[in-house]
């Protein structure tokens, strides 16, 4: 209590010289971007020359093949691979898609697998959630994807389990050993930030091509969140819960196992949620180093510009994703209810028992209907070559067309060249510093260390220019996505009914694996600039308006009651009260924002970008791992540089007002 | 009662929390006020307490939030480490005691009940009072036995499959109750056991706890910050600040008189006549002639308010329990109780 009253004066000092700081910052970077202009700048401080550039892939190549070889790390990865995890890959993908593998029983009939979905969905969250179960795998049985579903479905349920179980035990030992989480913390931000390609080559490389590379991949992908989420469940724990644990006598072991684990229950199946949906987006994704299954599907539709089956495939994807995560929430919502005394064992069990008949009925049933089996090459519904017409009609009508070009030709041509190609004429320092202001006057003195130290690093990756329009992909897309987000959250945010409405879409599309996000920008704007821009924005545009939405309804109602009773209009009381108290929580949409489009810019690598995505693409093909790791750092670093800073200034602010 | 040892013994007791708080302690001069110690960057939780704690007998710890009452009782149960001091329980060091030895003695020795019930929420009625009897690795059938027999001694029968969040606030405390007796604890602590709960409950919930009380007869240590509560249940009061024992007497004499301006703070606003028996203001004989029948010395002031108007006798003689006689009574003492003079 007593340093808050001299906090303030500190603070006072800080801000005088803090301004200080940030004009010689920026005033150093104009002056070299001035002489710069007038030719007076040497070319080594507009950039790095080459010959400067440390060789970094090289040595960390060397580094990789030193722990892969001879210190024989391959033999344990691969053994991994194509011992117990090949074994696993394969029983699923015998079961659910009739790989020839052992236990060679598969595939299971679609009618089963939908039967069982609609119990399960029953037993979760009644009739509606039976329904989304059913109708997900009828329609994918329907229209003629079941097998690129369960190609998918079968890494899914290998990698999501085997995901859960390292994060649960990984987050115990964080939360029991304060060196653990220590090593874990930085770890964990930078695995959060760092693209997807690079999860990819590596696990290629250690754990063979195919699906045991995926499943690596997508479960070093799922695990951070689920141990965030299991050490901040059992800090959570009542100490009464674990104080009435320790009285009853509980040894350690039985502290954890009956007292700590259960207690925390709700975070670690919120926990459970992220790993099952990450495991979605990232099993999608797998199609990058050629795993077949919907994705791989998507990428070759999107990639021939077949409209109507990459519809298709993505409203699937869409579906699977929904439900999963419906039944997946509704699990941590689901508390348990008792019977009454002398129920009988059947009628207890009565959910599990149906499963069971409806599972081996259709199995009976689909012996003399082989159509509740599998449904064969033209008896299924696809209307692909419809809808494709369909779309392509809509998009060429005249007016349809004429707003679709000319926005193409003015993001084009007005914002997104010359943007590109001011950030590409400022010279490196000038560019770095002006962060580095950004930093500090955002995230403080911390921030604007840690920026200069990971942009310097970048400057001396030797792929500046490369970065430099990565960022530039992402400011543009960030900025445009708050010019539609923020207003549609604050408009949203005026009613109750309509807050609800939005918050609802946007935690439906943050469940989309972000492939999904690339469908309606290639749909409109073909494969260009572009529709990465523009499929950054959807996908960017989510966060910000749900955390608007909900930083406005945060907002302590005696505040905007007190605003009220000042005599405030609408707007007064928006702009000096609602908005000022919101800003830290918006910080934080805008930070999974800037997150999200950082994620999404490597992705449309394949649309055809020059950024690093682009490179990463070509490493998956090749095995320079060294240069892989450089391109994702580059990425990771500028991504956490933004991550520090906005998050510094959010929960400074927070406690500033009281909020936090 | 006095004669047998007792089973909880704690010697000049500190529990201090901090960086460092051993040595702070041996290094610390003596005499250091709770603002003193706190001043150096250390709270206090428990100052020097010397207290037993007699078998059979209810102690209530009395005190407001933050004047250690909880600590104290952790300390007791060693769920907190004490700092400095030694406490015995049933002649033993628990101090000394390894992890084993201190399980086994919260298995078989100790129960507790908590103010926000601690229940386990995934665990119905009965598996919540099972789980101690669990823990010590009782078999299925006996623990559920046991289970079922305290959960009928709380009033609970009927209920055994609900879960926590399915009861009422006072029904939850009978659980925690229930629990915290499943393993026939010979010490039986409750930390503010009903102060969550609204007050028609509470003082239902009190005679629930007096007639447990006196059909287990259980040594108990019992907590809270309301002051009516300790006067109505306790054998002896000890009354914490800042970490410190105040006073620790029977209600009777912390009533009549207060050791501390603190203490008397408590009892200016009570109805005395209502706290002080007729054997807490009985002399001892010392040859008096008695005459006339005796007055029960377990009846309160206030319960003898008639007899004392109407009988002429200054000296009254007072029976204990069992009816012999034990000392007098100055009956103008005793009016001065009733009205209020002095």
């Amino acid at each position: 209590m007593a340093s808050v009253s001299t906090d303030t004066p500190n603070k006072q000092h800080g801000q005088v010289s803090k301004r200080t700081v940030l004009w010689t910052l920026l005033g150093a970077a104009a002056l070299i971007i001035l002489a710069r202009a007038f030719g007076v700048l040497p070319e080594w401080l507009h950039r790095i020359p080459e010959g400067a550039i440390p060789p970094t892939a090289q040595v960390l190549d060397g580094i990789f093949s030193f722990i892969q070889n001879d210190l024989g790390l391959i033999y344990v990865t691969r053994f991994i691979a194509e011992g117990p995890l090949e074994f696993l890959l394969d029983t699923s993908a015998n079961l659910l898609e009739g790989k020839r593998r052992w236990p060679n029983i598969g595939p299971i009939p679609w009618a089963s697998v939908a039967g069982v979905a609609a119990v399960v969905g029953y037993a979760l969250g009644g009739w509606k959630l039976a329904a989304l179960g059913a109708g997900t795998f009828l329609w994918t049985a329907l229209i003629g994807q079941w097998k690129m579903a369960m190609q998918t479905m079968s890494v899914l349920v290998v990698a999501a389990p085997l995901a859960f179980a390292v994060g649960i035990g990984l987050g115990i030992l964080a939360w029991k050993y304060r060196w653990v989480e220590r090593a874990l913390k930085p770890m964990l931000s930078v695995l959060q930030t760092l693209p997807f390609f690079t999860y990819l080559l590596p696990a290629v490389i250690f754990f063979k091509v195919g699906p045991t590379a995926g499943a690596v991949a997508t479960i070093i992908f799922a695990v951070p969140p689920m141990i965030l989420m299991t050490t901040l469940g059992l800090k959570k724990v009542s100490p009464e819960v674990v104080e009435a644990g320790k009285m009853s006598g509980c040894s350690r072991w039985q502290m954890l196992r009956h007292v700590y684990v259960p207690a925390a229950r709700t975070e670690i199946l919120v926990g459970v949620n992220q790993v099952i949906m990450l495991c979605l987006a990232m099993v999608v994704l797998t199609a990058f180093i050629g795993m077949p299954g919907l994705g791989a599907k998507l990428l070759a539709m999107m990639g021939s510009f077949k409209l109507g089956r990459s519809f298709e495939i993505g409203v699937t994807i869409v579906l699977l994703a929904v439900t999963l995560d419906r039944m997946s929430k509704a699990w941590v919502v689901k508390q348990p209810e008792h019977f009454d005394r002398g129920t009988p064992w059947w009628k207890r069990n009565h959910l599990a028992l149906l499963a069971l008949g409806i599972f081996v009925g259709f199995i009976l049933l689909a012996q003399v209907f082989p159509i509740l089996s599998t449904i064969g090459r033209k008896q299924h519904f696809s209307q692909g070559k419809e809808i494709d017409v369909l779309i392509k009609s809509f998009l060429a009508m005249d007016g349809i067309r004429g707003v679709t070009e000319w926005l193409r030709w003015f993001l084009n041509v007005k914002v997104l060249i010359p943007f590109r190609n001011t950030l590409l004429a400022v010279p490196t320092p000038a560019f770095i510093l002006c962060v580095v202001a950004f930093s500090y006057w955002l995230g403080g003195r911390r921030s604007a260390i840690y920026a200069a130290v990971f942009f310097t690093i970048v400057a001396f990756s030797g792929w500046w220019d490369r970065s430099v329009i990565t960022l530039y992909t992402v400011i543009s897309a960030v900025v445009l996505s708050m010019m539609i987000g923020i207003p549609l959250g604050v408009v949203a945010a005026r009613s109750e009914k309509w807050s609800n409405r939005i918050l609802l879409a946007c935690d439906t599309a943050q469940t989309f694996p972000s492939f999904i996000y690339l469908i309606p920008a290639i749909m409109l704007f073909g494969v260009n600039d572009v529709a990465v821009v523009f499929s950054i924005l959807i996908f960017a545009t989510v966060p910000l308006t749900r955390y608007t939405i909900e930083g406005l309804r945060t907002v302590p109602p005696e505040m905007t009651e007190a605003a009220d009773m000042s005599g405030a209009s609408r707007k007064q009381k928006l702009m000096s009260v609602q908005l000022p108290l919101a800003l830290p929580t918006m910080a934080v949409g805008f930070n999974q924002a800037i997150m999200f489009a950082f994620f999404m810019v490597i992705i449309a690598a394949f649309i055809g970008t020059q950024d690093l995505g682009q490179e990463l693409q070509r490493t998956l093909a090749g095995t320079e791992l060294g240069k892989n790791f450089v391109l994702g750092m580059n990425v990771s670093l500028m991504a956490l540089t933004f991550d520090m800073a906005i998050t510094s200034w959010a929960e400074r602010r927070k406690r500033a007002l009281g909020l936090a | 009662m006095t004669t047998s040892s007792p089973v909880i013994q704690a010697k000049n007791v500190w529990k201090i929390f901090g960086p460092s708080p051993e040595k702070y302690l041996s290094g610390m001069t003596p005499g250091r006020s709770f603002d003193d110690i706190r001043a150096d960057g250390y709270i206090a939780g428990v100052r020097d307490v010397s207290i037993e704690v007699a078998r059979g007998e209810m102690l209530v710890i009395m005190g407001l939030s933050g004047s250690g009452k909880s600590t104290l009782v952790r300390c007791f149960s060693r769920l907190h480490d004490i700092t400095g001091g030694t406490i015995e329980v049933d002649g033993q060091d628990i101090m000394s005691m390894n992890e084993r030895e201190l399980i086994d003695m919260r298995r078989n020795k100790m129960g507790m009940v908590f103010q926000s019930f601690g229940l386990l929420p995934h665990r119905t009625v009965l598996d919540n009072v099972a789980f101690p009897l669990e823990m010590r690795g009782q078999d299925k059938h006996a623990r559920r036995e046991r289970a079922l027999e305290v959960i009928e001694l709380v009033g609970l029968n009927g209920r055994e499959d609900y879960f926590p969040r399915e009861l009422s606030g006072g029904q939850q405390q009978r659980v925690g109750i229930a629990r915290s007796l499943a393993i026939e604890p010979d010490i039986w602590f409750l930390d503010e056991p009903f102060s969550a709960l609204d007050p028609l409950i509470r003082r239902e919930m009190q005679d629930e706890f007096l007639r447990l009380q006196e059909m287990l007869g259980k040594t108990i240590v019992f907590i809270t910050h309301d002051f009516d509560e300790a006067l109505r249940l306790a054998d002896r009061i000890a009354i914490m600040k800042d970490g410190a024992v105040e006073q620790c007497d029977t209600p009777d004499k912390i009533v009549m008189n207060p050791a501390t301006e603190y203490v008397a703070k408590f009892t200016e606003e009570i109805d005395k006549a209502r706290v002080v028996h007729a054997r807490g203001l009985a002399t001892p004989l010392n040859g008096a002639a008695i005459e006339g029948a005796a007055i029960d010395g377990n009846a309160t002031i206030h319960e003898l308010a008639r007899i004392l108007v109407n009988d002429t006798r200054e000296i009254l003689p007072v029976a204990d329990k069992q009816g012999e006689i034990m000392g007098v009574m100055q009956r103008q003492a005793a009016l001065d109780v009733l009205l209020g003079g002095a």
